[in-house]
């Protein structure tokens, strides 16, 4: 290159994502096995079929189908009318069938998108190439030079994911996993929580010179990340090592990499040279799925009703009372804020809530609680509060009257001494009215609508 | 149908055997002829029938997901060959998945 002439060349990264989500059935995807391995004794959740025992025969689990379906619908996709097992051939401890059972040819669900935010807020849409039903397999440790195998896990269902290579930066990465969570949960088909490996995350990552639309002849593989953030890490740290690489004239190739948590870098697990060949063939041992069109039907409302749930949805629900569209978004991640203030709305006492006020204060709120049976008592710390902190007084009559009505209406007892003439009693009530409003209200006036109510 | 040698190699790693000269030579050989007589299949018209993907023409096989006894921990490594406070044991296999 001629002096004085500077290189202009940018590069874009081109990403795809694989999920797998392990679903959360009652029993594995083949077998009747306890699919919930957490904790167990090793090998205490096995049988022939999910030990690869010679002779026995899979039966296919029809709640994971049916989660699969709807994951596929979830994911806009259609869904295949007929869709079939195949046997992905492997040899490695962690199956002892010798092969994994999952879909190649006819997935369940097929060509579906899903919306993701960048950086800026704006919105790409991503496609889905497919989201197909396969099985997870057992557990392997390695010490001393042995492996030790728990068979357990194996063959509980997995779904995986897969995107086409639409990403361009980690926002939209952690945007997507962040959706997904939303979705399998609302779903209620898994609880996705990564760091206990109910969903994880693989990316496929290549950079290209801006301006090709051709996707790059190599691609690296990022594997075994157990967190979104080390995985925006990792493709962080991956896409600046090959435009180096680029810049440098460097070869790129095919290959498997993990994270290094400590050295913060990415590492070889994996080159091209040992890819595997998998020959996957139909599973003979088990019959094809036929999707009717009244089965489709039925998970297409599941799925609506689900929706519901999606915290976009509640979000929407919850900006039309008046709060601001990020308290909305707020509270409606966050289910103790969310019954908190479903709570307030069920409440009889605050008739004239200026819930425009009470949403955007609940956003705001720290609440770091997680227990959903305290959510009564938080409702009322947390009314008390804003009540409180919205006037040094409270001067609203119809406030008062209300917590008046309270008191007389909790304490029938007082309320007879008071009607049989010893009128003082009432100090006791202006007491209770007083506790109620956290010390905000003006006992005179307190006092004056006590001796109303009680006529 | 002829495999090359190079087909018998891969196809004997992917198997995990470690075969000598020879035996890839009179494997090639065997393995030819198996494919050779299993090729007579290709002659019969197939083009407008449907894939069979299983003898039973069944579809919809479906279990109900409700939790079946497993084999007790004893049971299940009753023929292992190797084993270690109830987990199998085998020869350490340290790639890194
Ligand atoms: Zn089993």
């Amino acid at each position: 290159m001629a002096s004085g002439e500077t290189k202009v060349m940018k590069y874009e990264p081109v990403i795809g994502l694989e999920v797998h989500i392990e679903l959360n059935t009652k029993t594995k995807m083949f077998c009747r096995c306890n699919a919930d391995y957490f904790g167990k004794e090793p090998n205490t959740s096995t049988c022939p079929v999910c030990l690869g025992l010679p002779g026995a025969l899979p039966f296919i689990n029809q709640q994971a189908i049916e989660d699969c379906i709807k994951i596929g619908l979830a994911l806009n996709c259609s869904i295949n009318e007929k869709s079939y097992f195949e046997r992905k051939n492997y040899f490695y401890p962690d199956l002892a069938k010798g092969f994994q059972t999952s879909q190649l040819v006819l997935p369940i669900a097929i060509g579906g998108w899903i919306e993701v935010e960048d950086a800026q807020g704006k919105l790409t849409k991503i496609r889905i190439n497919r989201a197909h039903q396969e099985e997870d397999t057992g557990k392997l440790t390695h010490r001393d030079g042995q492996t030790f195998i728990d068979y357990n896990r194996s063959s509980v269902p997995l779904v995986e994911v897969v995107t086409e290579p639409d990403f361009t930066d980690t926002f939209q990465i952690k945007d997507y996993a962040k959706k997904l969570q939303q979705i399998f949960r609302y779903l209620d088909v898994s609880n996705a929580d990564m760091e206990r490996g109910d969903m994880r995350l693989e990316a496929n990552i290549s950079v290209r010179p801006v301006g090709q639309t051709t996707l790059p002849n190599y691609r690296v593989e990022l594997k075994n990340i157990n967190s979104f953030r080390f995985m925006a890490q990792a493709v962080e740290y991956e896409i600046a090592r090959q435009i180096e690489a680029h810049e440098k004239g460097e070869k790129l190739v095919q290959e498997t990499r993990g994270w290094n948590e400590d050295k913060r870098v990415t590492y070889v697990q994996r080159s091209k040279e040992e890819a595997h060949d998998y020959r996957y063939f139909p599973e003979p041992d088990l019959p094809i799925l036929k999707m009717s069109a009244t089965l489709i039907n039925e998970m297409t409302k599941a799925v609506d009703t689900a929706k519901e749930k999606d915290p976009v949805k509640v979000a929407e629900k919850l900006v039309s009372t008046g709060m601001s569209l990020a308290s909305g978004a707020s509270i409606a991640r966050n289910p103790i804020k969310l019954a908190i203030f479903n709570e307030v709305q069920k409440e009889k006492s605050v008739l004239d809530m200026d819930w425009k006020d009470f949403g955007n204060f609940i956003a705001n709120r720290e609440i770091n609680e997680e227990n959903i049976n305290l959510v009564p008592e938080l409702t009322k710390k947390q009314l008390s509060d804003f009540q409180s902190r919205k006037s040094g007084l409270i001067s609203n009559s119809k406030e008062l009257e209300a917590l008046a009505q309270e008191v007389i209406d909790e304490n029938p007892g007082m309320v007879d001494i008071y009607k049989s003439g010893k009128t003082t009693v009432v100090m006791a009530l202006v007491g209770g009215v007083m506790g109620k409003s956290g010390g905000k209200a003006d006992p005179g006036k307190v006092k004056a609508i006590l001796e109303r109510l009680l006529g | 149908m002829k495999l090359t040698l190079e087909q018998v190699k891969k196809v004997a790693k992917l198997a995990k055997l470690n075969l000598s000269e020879s035996e890839l030579a009179k494997y090639s050989e065997q393995l030819s002829k198996i494919l050779s007589y299993i090729d007579q299949l290709n002659k019969v018209e197939t083009s407008k029938i449907d894939p069979t993907y299983n003898v039973t023409g069944l579809s919809n096989a479906f279990s109900p997901d409700e939790i079946r006894p497993s084999l007790t921990q004893k049971a299940a490594l009753f023929n292992a060959p190797q084993q270690d406070k109830g987990f199998f044991v085998t020869k350490g296999v340290f790639q890194e998945e």
